[in-house]
């Protein structure tokens, strides 16, 4: 798979009443042409700025953001268009990213005509009729005079997606997109991003607290886990779910309760030495984990900053922790 | 045994402009003392109308057109719906509290942890107030939290953990028999959720309370129920213990919800959403409400809606006249529904 989009080594901080806080912190991430591949983290942990720096939609404070290799901020004109049509964000909340007083007709037109994606009102009703059939939207018909306020959150969601298809896009990035609707309908928004996936060839980074819902998505992908700003493990979603490399990562895992209630009842947990999360603005030395980490170490953990390395004889999974890496094993594994 | 709180053919109707919202309809259920009950469902479904209901804050457009809400503590069974006003508002946090969806707006901003303490306890004729003090502090002990810091503390000084945990604090102050939760951890971060079912699970083996939890997650029921009720359309179309209803369902919308959530441990199954969406509660459907998306439905389905009837396992009801049908589906192995019908 060659990289279609790469952070590298980017951070991005913030001036806050108090001082400056850094929400995200030399972040390394390169998604390949077709990837899915999930970032989950709690809140705080930068996975939402990472997705704006990731589309292009906010700047980095260092590092850059590489588009089929070359650096997008200092891309001009043309170029810099091509990037923006390239790349595409799907927001959480559809109620706020649509617009009230548009028709589905209207949402969908206004993008096609800017891009010159048609000639000509029957061109571009054609176009939308098609998209609307992409995204499960049939009959399309029934749909293009409907307001957001007419349809229902998946619905709503499904709007979003087409207008981000509009522009034939490679990338897209679904920030919790899936979290505001309800249970019943979120795996089918996640195979019509699947689908698009499959069908059209586009990655698509989403962006989720839920791990649930990042192992199905990303299960032939990857899931990066973010805490403080860091990413801390990045590793094939299998692996990642059933042996986590990162202590934190181990401990996200063992928190989550599940669907099924013998399950549930006797799994294993991962105690933290304590359950306060440092605040952006006092970040811990070290590996920021460490205050709270199982397996911390006095004189390395809250010395040095750990690296997101290959864990020893497995390329494909890469972990943050200076002792998963020095034990060549899994963090689960050390703390079982 | 008499349950503590009795819900007898309740409906509730919410006055609109293009008519009555039919938003909770015939439902009854019984709380046992110590017992734990999921009401699950999508949201619409009457899950959180239902719940206001149980403490007598329905919103002034809503009008409960039918049934009876009865309570029994060791000296009387009282109807809920027959108290004068001043009685219900003494009944209610005396003898059953909510912790309500929206930690944040649960408090008075402008006052701190403390006064929304001593206000609760003067509401409640609590004129001790070195007593109440004592037994504020004695709770945010109990809820794992340091009194000293946090009585002082206002609101939005608080990290969203610690406010559910201040106001689960806050609902036992006067020795409730029952708590209502509505998706007491939705809004919270992963590891905090899982601090607030550990200590629910926890506080309810040392104090005995009784609690309802209104959820559309499932894994907070698997968790911490005892047994299940699941809504749709304002109505109860499942009734059963936990295992029953994780394994053995016999409503097909229960069964839907269950092959809609992903898991991460275990097969990830063949998953599904449920198609369509929930009928309008105006103007509802002739017969069966969830006939227009089950996948198992027949003509018969829409002649009549059908009656909550006992099922194939002890102390479980259905509404569905198909529901041996999912019991063919889903076997009796106790596995999970989406793992079974994935292998099959």
């Amino acid at each position: 798979m060659t990289d279609l989009i790469e952070l590298d080594h980017v951070s991005r901080t913030f001036r806050v009443p108090g001082g400056t806080i850094t929400a995200v912190d030399q972040v390394s991430l390169a998604i390949g042409e077709g990837e899915a591949m999930c970032i989950v983290g709690e809140s705080g942990c930068g996975k939402t700025t990472t997705g704006r720096m990731l589309a292009g939609v906010l700047r980095p404070s260092s590092g850059s953001l590489r588009y089929e290799g070359q650096d997008v901020w200092r891309k001009k004109g043309k170029d810099l268009s091509a990037f923006r049509r390239a790349v595409q964000l799907v927001h959480q909340d559809p109620y706020a990213s649509l617009n009230p007083t548009r028709t589905v007709f209207q949402t969908l037109a206004a993008p096609i005509y800017r891009h010159k994606k048609a000639k000509g009102t029957r061109d571009a009703t054609n176009r939308v009729r098609h998209l609307l059939d992409v995204v499960g939207l049939t009959p399309p018909d029934d749909f293009l005079v409907k307001y957001p306020h007419q349809l229902s959150g998946g619905q709503r969601q499904r709007v979003a997606i087409a207008r981000a298809l509009t522009v034939d896009p490679r990338l897209i990035v679904a920030d919790e997109a899936v979290s505001m609707v309800d249970v019943s309908i979120r795996i089918s928004l996640l195979n019509l991003l699947l689908g698009l996936r499959s069908e059209m060839g586009v990655s698509i980074v989403l962006i989720t607290h839920d791990l649930a819902v990042a192992r199905y998505f990303a299960r032939e992908g990857r899931i990066g886990v973010m805490y403080l700003g860091r990413v801390v493990e990045l590793a094939p979603s299998e692996a990642l779910v059933s042996d986590p490399a990162h202590p934190y990562s181990a401990a996200l895992i063992a928190a989550i309760p599940e669907a099924d209630p013998r399950i549930t009842r006797t799994k294993g947990r991962v105690e933290l030495k304590t359950a306060e999360v440092p605040s952006l603005l006092a970040l811990p030395s070290g590996c920021s984990f460490h205050p709270r980490c199982p397996l911390a170490e006095p004189g390395l953990c809250d010395v040095r900053v750990p690296e997101l390395l290959s864990l020893p004889g497995e390329t494909a999974r890469e972990v943050a922790c200076h002792v998963a890496i020095r034990e060549r094993r899994p963090a689960a594994e050390l703390l079982a | 045994m008499t349950p503590i709180l009795a819900v007898r053919d309740l409906s509730i109707d919410y006055r609109t402009r293009r008519g009555a919202v039919h938003a909770v309809r015939d439902v009854s259920f019984d709380i046992e003392k110590g017992e734990t009950v999921a009401i699950i469902g999508e949201s619409g479904s009457g899950k959180t109308t239902l719940a206001i209901s149980l403490i007598g804050l329905s919103p002034r457009s809503a009008t409960i057109t039918k049934g009876q809400l009865l309570y029994t503590n060791e000296r009387e069974t009282v109807d809920l719906r027959t108290l004068p006003g001043d009685e219900l508002r003494q009944f209610r946090w005396r003898e059953c509290a909510m912790v309500f969806q929206s930690a944040l707006n649960s408090f008075n901003p402008v006052i701190s942890v403390w006064e929304q303490f001593a206000d609760t306890g003067r509401a409640h004729r609590m004129t001790d107030t070195k007593a109440v003090h004592a037994r504020a502090e004695e709770l945010l002990e109990l809820v794992r939290l340091d009194p000293n810091r946090v009585l002082r503390s206002y609101p939005h000084e608080l990290s969203g953990g610690t406010k559910q945990r201040v106001l689960i604090a806050l609902s036992l102050l006067l020795k409730p028999q029952l708590i209502i939760l509505d998706e007491p951890t939705t809004a919270l971060d992963i590891l905090t959720q899982r601090s607030i079912i550990d200590l629910l699970g926890q506080l309810k083996k040392a104090l005995g309370f009784s609690m309802i939890f209104i959820s559309h997650d499932l894994s907070i029921a698997a968790e911490l129920a005892d047994r299940m009720i699941t809504m749709y359309a304002g109505t109860v179309v499942e009734r059963a213990s936990v295992t029953d209803l994780f394994y053995r369902p016999r409503h097909p919308y229960s069964l839907g919800l269950l092959r809609a959530v992903p898991r991460v441990s275990g097969v990830i199954g063949s998953l599904a959403s449920i198609p369509g969406s929930p009928p309008d509660l105006i103007r509802l459907p002739p017969g069966c409400t969830y006939a227009a998306r089950c996948p198992l439905a027949i003509a018969a389905c829409s002649d009549r809606e059908p009656d909550l009837v006992p099922v194939d396992t002890p102390r479980h009801d259905a509404r569905c006249i198909r529901w041996q049908t999912v019991a063919e589906q889903v076997g009796s192995a106790d596995v999970a529904v989406a793992e079974k019908i994935g292998s099959a």
